[in-house]
């Protein structure tokens, strides 16, 4: 995996709220093809990285560079969230589920895919002319939905408001809706959070299968050790907004400061890092 | 019986057009959870096209009603909307991110801006508008009272019917509408699936202010005089209408403009003609202590 050509280069990223780092001088490759994931305690900063890499925060050090297939490659850091989505086609889930509750499942992929089908609309022109380019690329949108519910599952659940669904059901959709934005980068904040031990396992397979039928790289934030071991090729390590270790699932397991950070302080829950600090 | 039926139809008509500008403010509040106090001056802005247009026609001699319709819908609904996304661009998207109450004080500002500008440019004066459609039919004759309709009534209820039905297929079916109500639910997170919210929250007034002109032409037709202050009255009305349907809620907005149309024309009719404000201000009232979400609104869930 090593040998593959970097698809995201985070350079010297810092990032601070008043007086706290929350990111400091962060300098970390994904691989094109790789499953790379963030660990580390809880304020290490993680949830900051993702959001410095999809808009919403301008970081006022670092630079963030894309190596797009088609496009070559992009500065991320200068772009807003929806340029960063539609343009750079870096996708991203939330820790704590955002769908759109009250659209149905099918229109929560959907939407995702509105930037092919606003331009074969016309926006929404043609629509209201009934134009037949805009028929067939609705039809479109609405069969690769289809192959997305098909993979997840929820074929049968199509027409569902999406906030009335079971919560292992919102996260396979959240990655599902990720997927219809047709993103060269997936990253992946705690997918693995709240889920049992089956639906876990489930996710996995889901997510090398991104990997190896969809050939998406993936960036995951995760704590569930068997998650992160299990399927990650590259492991980076943040403890208070600084890289400490990285390397292979093995390599990193054994680091002794990567230890210490998990290990060695007093109070350490496992739970959720609070509003990205 | 007989006049009961005629009230319903004026109110039926009044209510159509506190229906469409009723749309404008719901869909405001849906997306960026303001309310635009300058919407009921947008629509008077569209009332007093219709009538420039009217004016600029018959200058220019032409004769052909229908001809003369169309222009005055096109023209006031295209710079109406014009402003519409104008009033926007200046006055609020500059404020957004800021305090709660600062786009509020904006429109408040703008309402009263736009007024003044219409009063300067336009004189004080009423305006008056010849009728341009004219006759009616009468449907039934009870109690030594004939109950008519004219034809302008029933032009404005089905332009008001294809209008809500174009704008609720539009909502609920096109890729636009989907981009529209994402960006309602979570403006962020519509971001981050490729969605230009900034430029959606530029449509959402764009078609609330095309959608007042309407209303604003239809006014003009119906009743015959403009001022530069009718803006005010109707803007407060049609917002009753939005919480009384629910605000945030597009089929509320709907129903409520129909429903306070119906309660104006019928305390007009069977009670003091004086109070027919206080009324409609008075379910208002009603309507926010008992039913804060409306007829069709949904609780509003607090986002974390």
């Amino acid at each position: 995996m090593t040998g593959a050509s970097p698809l995201l280069e985070v350079e010297h990223l810092s990032m601070g709220f008043g007086g706290v780092r929350a990111v400091d001088g962060l300098s970390f490759v994904a691989r094109r093809g790789g499953i790379t994931a963030l660990i580390g305690p809880n304020g290490a900063g993680k949830t900051t990285v993702f959001n410095c890499l999809t808009g919403f925060y301008r970081p006022p050090v670092g630079r963030l560079t894309l190596h797009h297939p088609d496009k070559g490659p992009l500065l991320l850091e200068r772009m807003d969230g929806h340029r960063v989505a539609g343009e750079a086609q870096v996708a991203r889930t939330f820790q704590n589920i955002r769908l759109f509750a009250r659209l149905s499942v099918l229109e929560n992929l959907l939407v995702a895919q509105h930037r092919r089908l606003m331009r074969a609309s016309l926006w929404s022109l043609a629509g209201l002319l009934g134009v037949r380019r805009y028929g067939r690329a609705e039809r479109e949108a609405v069969e690769f939905s289809k192959y997305w519910l098909d993979k997840i599952g929820l074929s049968h659940r199509a027409d569902r408001e999406a906030g009335t669904l079971p919560y292992g059901d919102q996260r396979r959709l959240e990655i599902a809706r990720a997927m219809c934005l047709r993103p060269v980068l997936l990253c992946l904040d705690e997918p693995a959070a709240g889920l049992n031990a089956s639906e876990s396992a489930e996710l996995n397979r889901l997510l090398l299968d991104i990997r190896a039928e969809e050939r998406v790289s993936l960036l995951l934030i995760e704590h569930d050790m068997s998650v992160v071991m299990g399927i990650s090729d590259h492991v980076v390590v943040l403890d208070h907004g600084r890289k400490i270790a990285e390397g292979t699932p093995a390599e990193v397991r054994s680091n002794p400061a990567v230890i210490h950070a998990y290990l060695g302080e007093e109070e350490d829950g496992e739970e959720g890092e609070a509003g990205g600090a | 019986m007989a006049y009961f039926v005629q009230q319903t139809i004026n109110g039926l008509t009044l209510g159509a057009i506190y229906g469409l500008i009723a749309i404008g403010y719901t869909m405001v509040y849906g997306i960026v959870g303001m309310i635009n106090f300058a919407h009921g001056e947008i629509y008077m802005i569209g009332a007093f096209l219709s009538v420039i247009t009217y004016l600029a026609l018959d200058a220019l001699g032409v004769a052909s009603v229908p001809l003369a319709l169309l222009a005055m819908l096109l023209v006031s609904m295209v710079v109406t909307a014009a402003y519409g996304w104008a009033l926007e661009r200046l006055a609020y998207r500059p404020l957004r991110g800021s305090f709660r109450l600062a786009p509020l004080i904006s429109a408040i500002g703008m309402s009263i801006a736009l007024q003044n500008f219409v009063q300067i440019t336009q004189g004080a004066r009423v305006k008056p508008l010849q009728p341009i459609i004219t006759g009616g039919f009468t449907v039934m004759e009870a109690d030594g009272f004939s109950v008519s309709i004219s034809y302008l009534q029933i032009a404005i209820w089905v332009m008001t019917v294809v209008l809500m039905a174009g704008f609720t297929w539009l909502i609920t079916r096109t890729p636009l509408g989907r981009r529209q109500r994402a960006c309602e639910q979570d403006p962020v997170m519509a971001s981050l699936v490729g969605v230009d919210v900034d430029r959606t929250i530029s449509l959402t007034f764009v078609i609330g202010a095309a959608l007042a002109a309407v209303a604003g032409l239809m006014v003009t037709l119906q009743y015959g005089v403009i001022d530069f202050y009718i803006g005010f009255l109707a803007g407060i009305k049609a917002f009753t209408a939005a919480v009384l349907g629910g605000i945030g809620s597009l089929p509320g907005a709907m129903l409520g403009g129909f429903l306070i149309g119906l309660i104006e024309s019928f305390w007009s009719a069977y009670f003091t003609l004086e109070y027919k404000d206080v009324a409609t201000f008075g379910i208002l009232v009603l309507v926010l202590i008992f039913r804060p979400t409306g007829l069709l609104g949904h609780p509003e869930v607090e986002k974390v």
